[in-house]
């Protein structure tokens, strides 16, 4: 480790001797701070076209130009030393366990600009506001958004955009009023600051800076309720910052003696201008690149550059127009994420995943290096003790005053309150960053006389929050016993219990008669359902998810399912044996299904097979730490996988949603064929209870089961049996699900092409034609009536009944639309349209008719 | 519509039912408007069809079985106060109730009584145990056609394996609560919020 360290040191003097003075050489007059990236480049290439322009005597062979590529090669120099640093950061478990490496960062950024200072005697580099808002920001944004959670994201939105807006403003206002406040009580001496600097000084300092509160909080793993609050307040709080900041900016021009109320009733109206109008840009980026993803698939190679360039540009686009720009990738980001993940090649989702982390996690490396290298600078070092501890102290009560009152309030509306505890780290994450800094050095010098001292000020507070909050952080989660992120994994009859209380809730509310919270979302999902997924996700994604995908599932569990058992069996040594498991695995799996299903991409399942051996790590390992290491991520796999399947299985209820956590699952919606299929089997229950109870055998708690067994001797004439594919193996137990499933591919080819492969040559049919397949689809018998034909003798649903079984999407639809519209007074008479009666035979329940 | 439901609701009817369910008065009435919009018979009971007349329990995978659940064995009619005692189960659950009165038996909406009602929810033959056959059911009835029975047997199998400790290869409710130990029993509360 040492010698690595020296090493380091030892290249990162001869990078700063060389960098620094050759910039110093050539850039001394002009003695400004821009020169860390592409800003200088102006004055640079002028320099280099200079000495190109120099008449040669003879010809060189090889020549010195250093001109030509200074700038790209510091550059390039500072990202590896940035990089570097990291390295070095990471390789001492034992520090960053107790200190955030964002804290690291910034102290090796310290060192860095120490050695910086002391070659040239002056701050050569320092991030400067244009690198950081177009260089650096952009791409971490636009990471936060396209990984977001979009289902946690979206249940607390309410609760995001108080703290956002509300609370942003709370500290802006009582941050600047009280250090006014102080100043005219004399507390900090003679300073040249107004009431509208503070207000302005306020606004800059006021925004919780997502960078800092990802780094921090993504080391402490807390719960994710208290993660989303936090972080999701820190990007949308940028709305308010921006404006905020542009409207005390423009005030400060303006002077106190002229801002009237229209100016203000101006200000108030630009901020819903610059929140929305840059969510509106982002949201228009996210529609393009979901629709460009659709017909990326013959540039595959490029595909994942269209997400960062599209990104890129709705960051500019936004700004351009003066709006804000951080909302817009962040909107930009969450709405493309599920049509990209669905649209590209697997390979290609792979891919921008891990560039997407590459970019965003190697610029806040870079930002929180120049955060500490841009303090070695004398120039801005002003200091006024009031000033500097009174603005901390202020940021650090208003803060708990803000988060304690506003989640007060919120508390009253919440299913599950915030807890105290949760509310003090909520108001201890409350970390100042490099936006602010970005913002302070925006500032004019002509009109702000103390600019310095405003960026010094700035600095402490983002060296006081990230690094001593950040340090402190872990040690309060840890005392007050926050909860934690639930990094137990969840029983499998834990799962299937939980997805029960969904659908029972759901019930619930139906019965109760009551709009659901999640009125509006499944309003959104009907939305989404009709316009979006056509318009903006591939039919052959869609199939290709459902197949393969199945496919795959199938074969994880199956391998975990393998591998734990192995695993216990042989102890530790499990892995040399199990990867030649994996291989005769994957034989079997590529025979097995490379039949059934002719459609599945042999790739697919190499690609897979691949993986499995890549995560399997073949080799045994030596080193202890290691084993364990890759032994716990077997684990965990194994749980994802195991429950993987259940996952993608089980019935989303109306209610719920799976946030996007897992990487790895697009997940397509399947609702409307889901709605069908509950719908058919529920049906055919009750006319089987009924059957049961004209045939006197009527417990009615064990209508499930009668209908089972009559399904198994009946099953053998139904036509269905020759229908039901793949991997319908004709368990006994399961007969009363073949007719099921049946009845869910049959009714559901019309619309649903993603099935269309199931039927030999049926291609994939164009959701327009619709109305003209129905009649067709009609005279293909639903199994559901064909399998009651055996038993007509007995029960026949009554030609209402069959008339009115909602076999065709249409009318499905239309049913998904009354479900959300009916409420509980016109029950009835929506019920007479919906529902096929009881069959004619049996007299009919009373007042049912 | 309020009113007219309180008029048919006697008072001391009203204060049995709050004391049973811990429902409001106001949410009490609401329910009840609710119930006779329900009750097709108008005979102050509800009977199976009743419910399955609710659109949107048919397309609900354990809407039947839920319905089963209002119902208490052996009878096909439920009253006011029986669907009032179900739909408590799904009040949030209140702290400060519970200090109230440790001594007094548990709320209706304590996570005991609704871990009982979903075990209830499993377990058909009323056993007080979830034997494979019964899960598998439950299984089949919440997940979608496409994935197999052979899957889903060893999803059945996993799952007993998991929770049972007595191996019996049964879950019986003390195993279904240990094992629910991390079912986010929040979820499992309806926002009554509308009616208060």
């Amino acid at each position: 480790m040492a010698t690595l360290w020296r090493f380091t040191l030892f290249l990162c003097m001869l990078l700063m001797a060389c960098g620094g003075l050759s910039l110093a050489s050539q850039e001394a007059e002009t003695r400004n701070t821009q020169t860390e990236t592409g800003t200088g480049s102006s004055s640079n290439t002028t320099g280099g076209g200079g000495h190109e322009a120099a008449p040669i005597t003879t010809l060189p062979i090889v020549t010195w130009k250093w001109h030509h590529i200074s700038v790209q090669y510091l550059v390039a120099l500072w990202v590896l030393v940035c990089w570097l640093c990291k390295l070095i950061i990471e390789a001492n478990h034992n520090v960053t366990n107790y200190i955030p490496e964002s804290a690291l960062l910034i102290c090796s950024g310290f060192i860095l600009g120490g050695m910086i200072w002391g070659a040239d005697k002056m701050q050569t580099f320092s991030l400067s506001p244009t690198v950081f808002f177009y260089f650096l920001l952009p791409q971490i944004i636009l990471d936060s958004g396209y990984h977001m959670p979009n289902k946690l994201f979206f249940t607390n939105l309410g609760a995001i955009l108080v703290h956002a807006v509300i609370g942003t403003c709370w500290n802006a206002a009582s941050l600047g009023l009280s250090l006014w406040g102080c100043h005219m009580g004399g507390a900090m001496g003679d300073l040249d600051i107004g009431l509208l600097q503070y207000l302005l000084f306020g606004s800059l300092m006021a925004a919780v800076d997502p960078v800092a509160v990802l780094a921090v909080f993504d080391q402490v793993h807390v719960n994710e309720v208290l993660f989303i609050i936090v972080f999701g307040e820190s990007l949308l709080n940028d709305g308010v910052t921006v404006v905020l900041f542009n409207v005390f900016d423009a005030f400060v021009s303006l002077g106190g003696g002229r801002i009237n109320a229209a100016e203000i009733v101006k200000g108030i109206v630009s901020f819903f201008v610059v929140a929305f109008g840059g969510s509106l840009v982002g949201i228009a980026f996210g529609i393009l690149i979901a629709l460009l993803t659709r017909c990326t698939k013959n540039i595959q190679i490029i595909e994942p550059g269209f997400i960062f360039v599209m990104g890129y540009l709705s960051y500019l686009t936004a700004e351009m127009l003066s709006l804000s720009a951080i909302l817009s990738t962040t909107f930009c980001g969450v709405l493309c994420q599920k049509y990209v993940r669905a649209n590209m090649d697997e390979s290609s989702v792979q891919t921008v995943k891990y560039a997407m982390k590459v970019f965003a996690n190697g610029s806040e490396t870079i930002i929180f290096v120049f955060l500490g290298i841009s303090a070695i600078d004398k120039v801005i070092w002003v200091w006024n003790t009031g000033f500097i501890l009174l603005t901390l102290l202020f940021i650090f009560v208003y803060r708990f005053i803000g988060v304690f009152f506003l989640q007060w309030i919120l508390n009253r509306y919440r299913l599950v309150p915030i807890e105290l505890i949760d509310m003090v780290i909520m108001s201890y994450g409350g970390l100042r960053g490099a936006v602010a800094y970005g913002l302070a050095v925006l500032l004019d010098e002509n009109k702000i006389k103390e600019k310095n001292l405003m960026i010094c000020t700035t600095l402490i507070v983002v060296y006081f929050t990230v690094i001593l909050q950040g340090i402190t952080m872990k040690p309060l989660v840890m005392w007050l016993k926050v909860k934690r992120a639930e990094v137990t994994e969840v029983s499998l009859l834990e799962k299937m219990t939980n997805k029960m209380f969904n659908h029972t809730l759901v019930a619930i509310e139906d019965i109760s008669g009551q709009i659901g919270d999640n009125y509006f979302r499944s309003k959104w999902r009907h939305f989404e359902e009709k316009w979006m997924t056509p318009l903006l996700m591939k039919p052959s994604a869609r199939k290709k998810q459902d197949e393969v995908f199945d496919v795959f599932h199938q074969l994880n569990l199956k391998d975990a399912m393998e591998y734990v058992t192995e695993g216990e069996r042989s102890g530790s040594l499990e892995f040399v044996r199990n990867d030649s498991a994996i291989l005769d695995f994957k034989k079997k799996l590529e025979s097995e299904y490379t039949e059934v299903i002719p459609d599945i991409p042999p790739y697919m399942i190499n690609n897979h097979g691949a993986m499995f051996t890549m995560g399997r790590d073949p080799i045994p390992s030596v080193s202890l730490e290691m084993h364990e290491q890759t032994m716990k991520a077997m684990r965990e796999a194994e749980a994802v996988n195991a429950h993987h399947l259940l996952d993608q299985h089980l019935y989303k209820s109306r209610k719920q949603y799976r946030h996007g956590f897992s990487r790895s699952d697009f997940k397509i919606n399947r609702d409307e064929k889901e709605v069908q299929e509950i719908f058919q089997r529920t049906m055919r229950n009750r006319l089987e209870s009924f059957k049961s109870a004209k045939m006197g055998v009527s417990p009615p708690k064990t209508i499930v089961k009668h209908s089972k067994k009559e399904q198994q001797e009946k099953i053998p004439n139904g036509k269905s049996m020759s229908k039901t594919k793949l991997c319908h193996s004709g368990d006994e137990d399961f007969e009363f699900s073949e007719g099921d499933s049946a009845s869910g591919y049959d009714s559901s080819y019309p619309s649903f092409s993603m099935r269309a492969t199931y039927r030999p040559g049926g291609g994939i049919e164009n959701p327009a034609f619709v109305p003209d397949l129905y009649p067709t689809d009609l005279l293909q018998i639903p199994p559901w009536l064909a399998e009651s034909e055996p038993d007509s003798s007995m029960v026949a649903p009554s030609l209402r009944a069959q008339a009115n079984l909602p076999n065709s999407p249409m009318e499905m639809r239309r049913m998904g639309l009354l479900r959300t519209s009916t409420r509980s007074t016109d029950t009835k008479q929506m019920n007479n349209d919906q529902f096929p009666p009881p069959p004619t035979p049996p007299p009919p329940p009373s007042g049912h008719m | 519509m309020g009113s007219r439901a309180s008029r048919l609701l006697r008072e001391e009817e009203i204060e049995e039912i709050k004391k049973e369910t811990g429902f409001s008065h106001s949410q009490i009435t609401r329910l009840y408007s609710r119930f006779t919009s329900l009750d097709k018979g108008e005979n102050g009971t509800l009977s199976r069809e009743d419910f399955q007349r609710i659109p949107e329990l048919a397309i609900n995978p354990l809407g039947d079985r839920i319905i089963n659940a209002f119902f208490p064995e052996g009878e096909d009619q439920v009253n006011f106060r029986g669907f009032m005692r179900t739909l408590a189960h799904f009040r949030p659950i209140e702290d400060n109730e519970k200090n109230k009165n440790p001594s007094a038996t548990e709320p209706l909406n304590s996570r005991t009584n609704k871990l009982l009602f979903a075990f209830r929810l499993y377990d058909l033959d009323r056993d007080d145990k979830i034997s494979r056959d019964e899960l598998l059911q439950v299984l089949r009835m919440m997940v979608g056609v496409n994935i197999s029975d052979e899957q889903l047997g060893s999803i059945a199998d996993r799952t007993i394996q998991e929770a049972d400790t007595n191996g019996d290869s049964c879950i019986s409710f003390n195993e279904f609560i240990k094992a629910s130990f991390v079912v986010n029993i929040h979820i499992c509360t309806v926002v009554f919020s509308f009616l208060s």
